[in-house]
Formats: C-alpha cells, sequence, structure tokens
C-alpha cells in the first residue's frame, strides 16, 4: 500500500492505493451520498447513490478504487438527474408512516429523500403484499424495507452467520414507459430493488443465528427492529450516554441510550444499546445485555458499618475481572496498606501466562490487536471457542478472511460450525485437549524461521519428520479415439442414415506410483486432517499479513508455562503477529495492576464472588456496590486500550471507593484513581475526564488510550519442553458460555434468555441415549452435580459444554483450572 | 438634518387638538378655593343618577356568568382536548412523540407500546397543567390534529390533574356520533383549499 493523492471536488486529498474513492472521501470530510455502503464490509451496489465522475468516467464511489491523480467530481447535472431519480424510486410505495416508525427520524431514506428535495412522485408500480414477520429477537417490516442489503452485508462480511439473504418480491414487471423515460441507473437500481426482499438463509419462522443484532443496528430505515425496543421510544428522547461495553474483554465502545423509566418515574433506564456500526460491531451480549444495573435504592448504614467490620477481621479479598481498573487499584492499594492477599485465579493465570511469554519475548505485552487482526490476511487461532470468548475476535477472524481474500486455521477440540460456515478458506483442527503444545509446535515447523529458531527446538521438531514412500493414485486424461456411428440428415436425399465417424476424447485414468514423501507426525499427533498440507499450501498462496490469536485454554492449561514460552518464541521467529484473549472484561488490567496471590486466608471479603463477607454488584450479596454500567471508570481491552466508561443509569448505595475512604485511603472519587494507574506496568497518567471516547471518519479509533509496552531483557534462556503424552479419556466436558452469554452479569438481563445446563450438540445427543431436556449427573474427580441438558446447534462434535454465567451450577467446581475435563455423563 | 423636523412635528393632524386644561393651583390659597368648588357642585349626584336612570330601564347589558357565558373563539387556547377519526371513532393519537418534543415547558409525557393488533398504542399520556403555558404548540405540531385545545377556560378544581385524565380530554362516543365533536381552528389546523394545493402521487391501480 503506497499512498497516493487524488483531487475530489478540487481538494487533494491523500490516501492509499487501492483504497474505494467513498472512503477516501468520508475520511476528509468530503459528502457523497450513500446509503448500502458498510465501511469494513464488500460494496454491494444496490443504492447507486454514490454515483460519482472519476476522471470524466461515471463510476461507483463505493467500488472504484483510488488512482494516483485521479480527478473525481461529486456532482454533475446527469449525477444529480439520476441521484433525484433513485430517490423518486426507494419512495414509490414506502408507507408515510414515519409518525409510529421506530427509526424516528434516524432515518436515511428520509434523509436522502429531503437532501435531494424529492417534492413529488414520477414513478409508480402496484404494491406486492408484505406482511410484517417476528424473527424472534428481531421485527422485520418488510413494508419500510428499501433492500439496500446492509443487513444481509454485515451479516456475511462482519459477523459470519450468513443467517440473512434476499429473497423474491414477487412484483409485477416495472412498465416500460417508465424504462424508456428514466435516468439509467435509477431504472437498473429499481429493476433490482423490485425483485427482491429480505428473507432468512435456514428456515421461515425464526432467525437462527448468534442474535448479534447488528442487522437491526444497520438497517438505514425502520425495517429491522430489535423486538425488545419495537415502539417503546423515539430516538430523539433518548440521552446517549458513551460508555465500553462492561461485557468481555473486546471493550467495544458503545452508548446506553437513556430516558426517563415511565411518566411517574424519572429515574433513568437504559432503553437500548448503539454502537458506531461502521467501526465496531457488537455481539448479542453487549447490545441486548445492558439491564444488569444494581438498583439500590438507599444507603444500607448497617450493612456497610458490617463490612467495614469484615475488612478489618478479613485477610483475604477474592474478587472477579468484572470490575474497572480504579476498582482494581483501589483493591492493590488496600493490600498495599493493609496486607490483604488478593485472589483472582483466573486474572493470576494470565498474570503467569503474560509473565512466562515476556520472559521470552522481552515485551510486557503481546504486539498486536483486533485492528490488524482486522487487515489480516491469514489466521490462526489456538486455545479458544472464539465465538463465545471474544466474539469481536470472532469477527475480526471472520472479517479478515472474507474481505482481504484471507484463509484461516482454527485449532480447537470443540468443533463449531459457525466457524466452519466463514468459508472454505478456513480450516478446522479439533485436536485432542492437551495437545495445544502440538499445535505451536506444529505452527512453529510450518511457520517459523529455523534459521533463527534455537538449534534444539529446531532439532526437536525435525524428530517428528520422516521420510516415507507411499504409493499415491494420480488421475491424467487419457486421449482415447474411437470410431463411433452416428445418425445424420443426409443433405441429399434429406433421408435420415448411419455415418461412421472418428471421435478423439479425453478420458480419466487412474495409475498408481511411488512417491517418497516427507511425513510429520506432529500433523497425525493434532489430528490435522488429510489434506492439511495441500490446503494449507493453498491457503497460504499471496499471503503477507499473519495473524494469531490464542485464548484462554492455554492461560488454565496444565503445562501453561510452556505454552506462554512456545507462543512467545512463535510471535518472535515468525511473521505471526500476537494477540491474547483475555479471560474477562478486564483481566488484562487486573493482572497489570494487582499482586494477586494463590490461595485464600482464613477470612475471606469476596467482591462479585461468594466471600465469608460478600460484596455484590448483583444484589445477591450482603453488601450492594455499582454495576459497570452504574460507574465511571476505565476498562483495560484485548487491544491493550484503557477505554472510560460512564454511569448510564444511577446508583444510590455505597460503593468500594467509600469502604477505602472509611479505611482510611481518602480519595474523593473513583476515578482520582485513573491518574495513579500503575505507570511502570504501560499505565498512562492522564485525568479521567481528559480520555477521549469515539471513532474519527476515517475510523481512527480515538478513546481512552493505548498501554506502553514495556521492554524487559529477554531470558537467554529460550529452552521450551518437549509434548507431553497426557491425554484425557472418556467423554469430555468443556467450559464454555453459550454465545451472548459471559458472566452472572449476562445472566441477569432479561433479553438474554440462555438457560444454564449441561450443552451437548445435536449430532452427540443423536449417538447417545440422552434427549434435550433429561436430566443428568455431571460427576468429574473435583465433584458433581446434576443438570438438564440442551441441544445446541452451535456446538458439533462429542465433547459437551457447560456455562460458567450461572453461578447456582458451579460448573467451574468440576474443573481443575484447565477448561477440559474427563466426566461421566450418566441420566437421573 | 432638516429632515429631523417632520418627525419632532407631532401634529398628525389638524383635527387635532390641546385640551384646554385649567393650570393646577400652585399655592395654598389656590388648592383651597377648588376643594370648596369641587365639594359644592354636586357632581356626586350626577354619577348617581345616571345609575338610578340605567336601574328603571331594565336594558342590562352584563353577562350573568357564571349563569351565563359568552362564546369563545374558535382559536382560544384553554384546557386540551383529544379527538377521534370522524369515520372510526378511534383515537387519532398515534403517539408519535412530537408534542411531547416541542412542549416548551416540558409538561407532556407519553407511554407507548405495541398493542395485540401490531400498532403503536398510547399507553399512558400526561399533560402536567401546573406547568403548562397554553402556548398551543403541541396542537400546532399534532400531524393528526388529535390533540387541540378547547374553550373549556375554567380551572378550578381540587386537582389540576383533573382536567387532564387522558379518558376525560378525548372526545365522548356518543358527542362523537351526535356530530358534535369540534374541530380546532387553531395553528396546525388545515388551511382552506389544501386540497388543490397539494400535487397527487401517482397509482399504479
Amino acid at each position: 500500500m503506497s499512498n497516493i493523492t487524488i483531487n475530489i471536488d478540487g481538494r487533494e486529498i491523500q490516501t492509499e492505493e487501492g483504497e474505494f474513492i467513498l472512503n477516501a472521501a468520508r475520511a476528509n470530510d468530503i459528502f457523497i451520498p450513500a446509503i448500502c455502503y458498510l465501511t469494513r464490509c464488500s460494496p454491494t451496489l444496490a443504492c447507486r447513490l454514490c454515483l460519482v465522475e472519476a476522471d470524466g468516467k461515471q463510476v461507483y464511489a463505493c467500488n472504484a478504487k483510488a488512482k494516483d491523480g485521479m480527478n473525481v467530481t461529486t456532482s454533475t447535472e446527469t449525477i444529480e438527474t439520476e441521484r433525484r431519480a433513485i430517490m423518486e424510486v426507494y419512495d414509490v410505495n414506502h408507507p408515510l408512516e414515519c409518525g409510529v416508525c421506530d427509526q424516528s427520524g434516524e432515518c436515511e431514506l428520509q434523509n436522502y429523500t429531503l437532501e435531494m428535495g424529492v417534492d413529488s412522485q414520477s414513478y409508480a408500480i402496484k404494491d406486492v403484499d408484505r406482511k410484517d414477520k417476528d424473527w424472534g429477537h428481531i421485527h422485520y417490516n418488510p413494508g419500510l424495507c428499501i433492500v439496500c442489503e446492509r443487513c444481509v452485508t454485515v451479516c456475511k462480511d462482519m459477523i459470519g452467520d450468513n443467517a440473512l439473504k434476499t429473497v423474491s418480491r414477487n412484483a409485477d414487471t416495472i412498465d416500460n414507459e417508465f424504462k424508456e423515460g428514466m435516468p439509467k441507473d435509477a431504472y437498473a437500481m429499481w429493476n433490482k430493488l423490485n425483485k427482491s426482499l429480505i428473507g432468512l438463509t435456514s428456515g421461515e419462522e425464526m432467525l437462527d443465528c448468534t442474535s448479534c443484532g447488528e442487522c437491526a443496528a444497520v438497517c438505514p430505515v425502520g425495517a429491522l427492529v430489535d423486538t425488545h425496543f419495537i415502539y417503546k421510544s423515539n430516538a430523539w428522547e433518548l440521552h446517549q450516554v458513551p460508555a465500553t461495553c462492561g461485557h468481555c474483554s473486546a471493550g467495544c465502545q458503545i452508548t446506553y441510550d437513556v430516558k426517563h423509566t415511565s411518566i411517574e418515574n424519572s429515574d433513568d433506564k437504559i432503553y437500548r444499546v448503539m454502537n458506531e456500526w461502521n467501526y465496531v460491531s457488537l455481539c448479542g451480549a453487549g447490545r441486548y445485555g445492558y439491564d444488569y444495573d444494581n438498583k439500590v435504592e438507599a444507603k444500607d448504614e448497617a450493612a456497610f458499618a458490617n463490612a467495614i467490620e469484615a475488612f478489618k477481621k478479613a485477610d483475604t479479598i477474592a474478587f472477579t475481572s468484572t470490575i474497572t481498573n480504579e476498582e482494581a487499584m483501589i483493591l492493590q492499594s488496600l493490600k498495599e496498606k493493609f496486607g490483604y492477599k488478593l485472589v483472582n485465579e483466573e486474572a493470576k493465570a494470565f498474570q503467569t501466562f503474560l509473565k512466562n511469554y515476556s520472559e521470552i519475548s522481552g515485551t510486557s505485552l503481546y504486539g498486536s490487536d483486533l485492528t490488524q487482526t482486522h487487515a489480516a490476511d491469514f489466521i490462526v487461532s489456538l486455545g479458544t471457542a472464539l465465538k463465545s470468548d471474544n466474539p469481536n475476535a470472532r469477527y475480526a477472524f471472520n472479517n479478515a478472511i472474507s474481505m482481504n481474500k484471507g484463509a484461516g486455521l482454527y485449532f480447537h477440540p470443540l468443533k463449531d460450525p459457525i466457524i466452519d460456515g466463514i468459508g472454505k478458506n478456513v480450516m478446522s483442527i479439533a485436536h485432542a485437549p492437551l495437545a495445544e503444545e502440538a499445535v505451536l509446535y506444529l505452527l512453529l515447523d510450518l511457520f517459523a524461521d529455523k534459521s533463527k529458531l534455537p538449534a534444539s527446538v529446531v532439532e526437536y521438531i525435525a524428530s517428528f519428520h520422516s521420510e516415507k514412500t507411499v504409493t499415491v493414485e494420480e488421475t491424467i486424461k487419457e486421449k482415447v479415439t474411437e470410431i463411433v456411428k452416428v445418425k445424420k440428415v443426409n443433405e441429399e436425399t434429406g433421408e435420415e442414415e448411419e455415418v461412421e465417424e472418428e471421435k478423439t476424447s479425453m478420458v480419466p485414468k487412474k495409475i498408481s506410483k511411488d512417491v517418497q514423501v516427507d511425513e510429520n507426525r506432529l500433523l497425525e499427533i493434532v489430528d490435522a486432517p488429510k489434506n492439511f498440507t495441500e490446503s494449507l499450501e493453498k491457503f497460504l498462496a499471496k499471503k503477507e499479513s499473519f495473524s494469531l490469536i490464542v485464548g484462554p485454554d492455554l492461560y488454565t492449561h496444565p503445562n501453561a508455562k510452556n505454552l506462554a514460552r512456545l507462543v512467545a518464541l512463535l510471535e518472535k521467529y515468525s511473521a505471526f503477529k500476537l494477540v491474547m484473549i483475555p479471560s474477562l472484561t478486564n483481566t488484562l488490567g487486573v493482572a497489570l495492576i494487582c499482586d494477586l496471590d494463590d490461595a485464600r486466608g482464613t477470612y475471606t471479603v469476596g467482591y462479585n464472588t461468594k466471600g465469608d463477607f460478600t460484596l455484590s454488584a448483583l444484589g445477591n450479596g450482603d453488601l450492594d456496590m455499582p454495576a459497570l454500567n452504574q460507574q465511571e471508570g476505565t476498562l483495560t481491552s484485548i487491544d491493550k486500550r484503557v477505554n472510560p466508561t460512564n454511569a448510564a443509569v444511577g446508583y444510590k448505595g455505597y460503593e468500594l471507593n467509600d469502604i477505602a475512604n472509611a479505611l482510611g485511603i481518602s480519595t474523593k472519587l473513583t476515578v482520582d484513581y485513573t491518574l495513579k494507574l500503575p505507570t511502570y506496568k504501560g499505565f498512562k497518567a492522564e485525568l479521567f475526564d481528559n480520555l477521549p471516547n469515539r471513532y474519527e471518519n476515517d475510523g481512527t479509533e480515538v478513546r481512552g488510550y493505548l498501554l506502553d509496552i514495556i521492554a524487559n531483557e529477554p531470558s537467554a534462556d529460550e529452552s521450551v519442553e518437549a509434548i507431553t503424552d497426557d491425554k484425557l479419556d472418556g467423554s469430555i466436558i468443556y467450559l464454555a458460555n453459550p454465545v451472548r452469554q459471559f458472566s452472572e452479569f449476562t445472566n441477569k438481563s432479561a433479553n438474554l434468555t440462555e438457560k444454564s445446563g449441561l450443552y451437548m450438540s445435536e449430532s452427540y445427543l443423536k449417538t447417545s441415549n440422552f434427549n434435550e431436556g433429561d436430566t443428568v449427573r455431571v460427576k468429574t474427580q473435583n465433584g458433581e452435580f446434576t443438570t438438564k441438558i440442551i441441544s445446541d446447534n452451535k456446538i458439533e462434535g462429542e465433547i459437551a459444554t457447560l456455562p460458567t454465567f450461572d453461578s447456582n451450577l458451579n460448573s467451574q467446581a468440576l474443573f481443575s483450572g484447565y477448561r477440559f475435563s474427563t466426566a461421566t455423563i450418566q441420566g437421573v | 438634518m432638516s429632515n429631523i423636523e417632520q418627525f419632532k412635528n407631532r401634529n398628525v393632524s389638524e383635527e387635532y387638538f390641546l385640551v384646554d386644561i385649567e393650570d393646577y393651583p400652585t399655592d395654598g390659597w389656590g388648592k383651597f378655593k377648588r376643594v370648596v368648588k369641587r365639594t359644592f357642585q354636586g357632581e356626586l349626584f350626577v354619577g348617581l343618577w345616571v345609575v338610578l336612570r340605567e336601574m328603571i330601564k331594565f336594558d342590562i347589558h352584563t353577562v350573568q356568568y357564571p349563569k351565563e357565558k359568552m362564546p369563545i373563539g374558535p382559536r382560544y387556547r384553554a384546557v386540551h382536548e383529544m379527538k377521534r377519526l370522524w369515520e372510526s371513532g378511534t383515537e387519532r393519537c398515534i403517539g408519535c412523540g412530537l408534542c411531547e418534543k416541542i412542549c416548551i415547558s416540558d409538561c407532556i409525557r407519553m407511554e407507548t407500546k405495541i398493542d395485540e393488533n401490531s400498532r403503536k398504542e398510547v399507553s399512558e399520556y400526561s399533560i402536567n397543567l401546573g406547568r403548562c403555558i397554553f402556548c398551543g404548540y403541541c396542537a400546532e405540531v399534532c400531524p393528526e390534529l388529535a390533540i387541540t385545545h378547547g374553550g373549556r377556560y375554567e380551572n378550578a378544581s381540587e386537582q389540576r390533574a383533573h382536567f387532564v385524565m387522558y379518558e376525560d380530554m378525548l372526545t365522548p362516543i356518543d358527542m362523537l356520533k351526535a356530530g358534535q365533536q369540534q374541530e380546532f381552528e387553531g395553528f396546525g389546523a388545515i388551511t382552506p383549499h389544501e386540497d388543490e394545493r397539494v400535487k397527487k402521487t401517482p397509482l399504479a391501480y
């Protein structure tokens, strides 16, 4: 990519070679009308409004690439006529229901109709019956739909569900009179529009997807609406609170849209969550799981006094990572002053992993982020159930593969139809649990620069290779000549007669050949499919930018230390750019801020987790705390960015800072700690109020600040351990949530209705003698419980999953750290 | 500068004349003389005579409020009314929320939801008359001519809220059937000859 200069309407602007004219214009605040184009997705050419003149030729700005020295005119008389005709066509048969439409003025059809000055209608066509459709969490009103296909595009190119498609409208053909009289592009656009509507890819009734709601967010009109929001509020009444989503480590920028609860109750309530869909895509938890605020009417002084007593008695504070950086800082200050043990297993595992990683890499943090993953063209994911651990990492995986002509490898024991559905350029390798080390060795073998790798590692990898003679069956085409009898009409007599003709044809023929091949036993260990080597060769053609995503399976792996070192070697000696998925919302922040301990002491204060005295933002503890949507503060995301979040709804109780104040660490506001976050760990001494939270027109993320990566002296010892032969036998269970669930907070949301239980794939249910809804006893060496079986068509294979979002189930108790475990599942 | 003189001349018409007013007395004797003169002139009885004369004529113009009331102008802006559709009798209000938005004293609130026919339904509607300044913006902005001002100007009750129960504002169905619903003619009402000014959208039927 090289920088070039193009001229739009007399303005010289800088852009990159190969960038679309529309994106270049938008990045420089030049307005070109367009409805159907979505940044980061492929151009659909449905609306044709972005018609411009480039070097005297009419092109569509959304799919015409900028060339050096190009002259672009955004508006000529012909273009204006086309645009006005296009808007008139969009207005044909569009109901004038603006007064009750849920888009309530945030409507691009309205905006462009006014922009193009449409004050009269020249076209008409008989309307077809277009009935409303209730697709579960999304409501579709085809009457309002202008078939810009943004929903279809975002679902395919960004989300990767492919749940929507265009279906036939069954309309009359357009009157010929119009065809001759109207502008060319407007007619072409109408012709396409008149043939299609939006429908479901599978089935007729319900959306079968990961329920992210992005389709409704990108809808320019009120055709697709979140079912929970129908006729609840007008857009203009809602006050937008910029925030950061508090459900996973992606740290998506969102706005909570709030207004008064009811006529009588003036307290703010969240009505919906919005996002800048051109630059950030949300998952279902972020979009619908907003109502997890802890409603507290007044300060409970007795409970507060008890809490202070408990803190005086306690020697341990146990907590989860669903807290802000500032709260983590308060806990760390408490530890420094009173010597509490800070216990958070999951953050501790990540902290240790990072520490082991940095010994070889020489940097405190992994080098890449999801933005670079979006731009990559070869992506490998390892050790994470991508779609539920971090939906945004999955979107990046899908987006890079569909937009950059990319390819990907997905290493995970749990088969995922969503990942397989991305396309032919993704290969899933369902290795056995505990084989993650072998996968990393394989990746080192395939991608690392062997001249730089430590000799012992190269030698070890070579020990897996062997020469083998195999008999290959090859199909070649052979020329065969035969004489066939053909019936032909004799031209002279006019009669049919048989003639002999010579015919040559290519006939495929199978031959056997003995070939010397290199056999890589690592492929066998990771259960790679037979065609792995050939497919990979195809995948790697013309690839330039490599990205590696590793996830939480590795952090709690029995050989986590070795894995961390292997990951560091891979990042150091191969082209891969590395990103790690922190397990929970602010695991990265907690791992950086707090000195964590291994075990609890005699008396524990729990924060959002059970303790002898429990502080809880879930409302089920001894003292209430504010939830993440009721707090100001910062959250550290997977992109190593410290993002500010704001309080969307009110909170009248005590917060952690009140306890710290009562214990003698005097700070007026929780956000005063933002300035005090440890700079030697990479944080910056920035005031909370100075942190921005927005995207620029060219997509630049101007949010909070990026953590500094602290360089440390890498250890000279780059040795890694060999693969162990450990295996899990019998039925295997995996600790993973269904999509849209992350924690007890998402579980609290009324819109997220996933049930807790033992999730089994449909194929697993068929082969076992269980049915959906059966009560089963799940037993491991660590314990047992009974639960119900839930059928899940978003997983495949014979590994059942147990969710962590329901604390009543207490799934973690069955596992000893590692996310996989052997278990017996018995019917009750 | 000569032009300025014409503005200084306040004799707009030659028919204007200055009233001949006696100079005010300046000394004590002058004031005493004026008091004596006014006291014994009998002007008091002139007034009494006029009242007596009008009383025995029995030609009274006073409106006997509250027994009698003056007709109120159609554009008068008193307590709000909610209108119904003439044809079906259903409420005109579609719950668009424009009155709530435009209200400059922020006294209108409504709650909406989806009803069993998948239509937008106004489930609660309230006007805080304690804050309402009767500016008429709500009636002007209403796209359905649903909220209007009525002529009921008597705002005395135990509670102000008594005037703005949604059910009370709505035209009673029997009045509608009897053709007694009055259209508001104030701002926001349809102007005469509207049909002639609208360019019709072509239809393919």
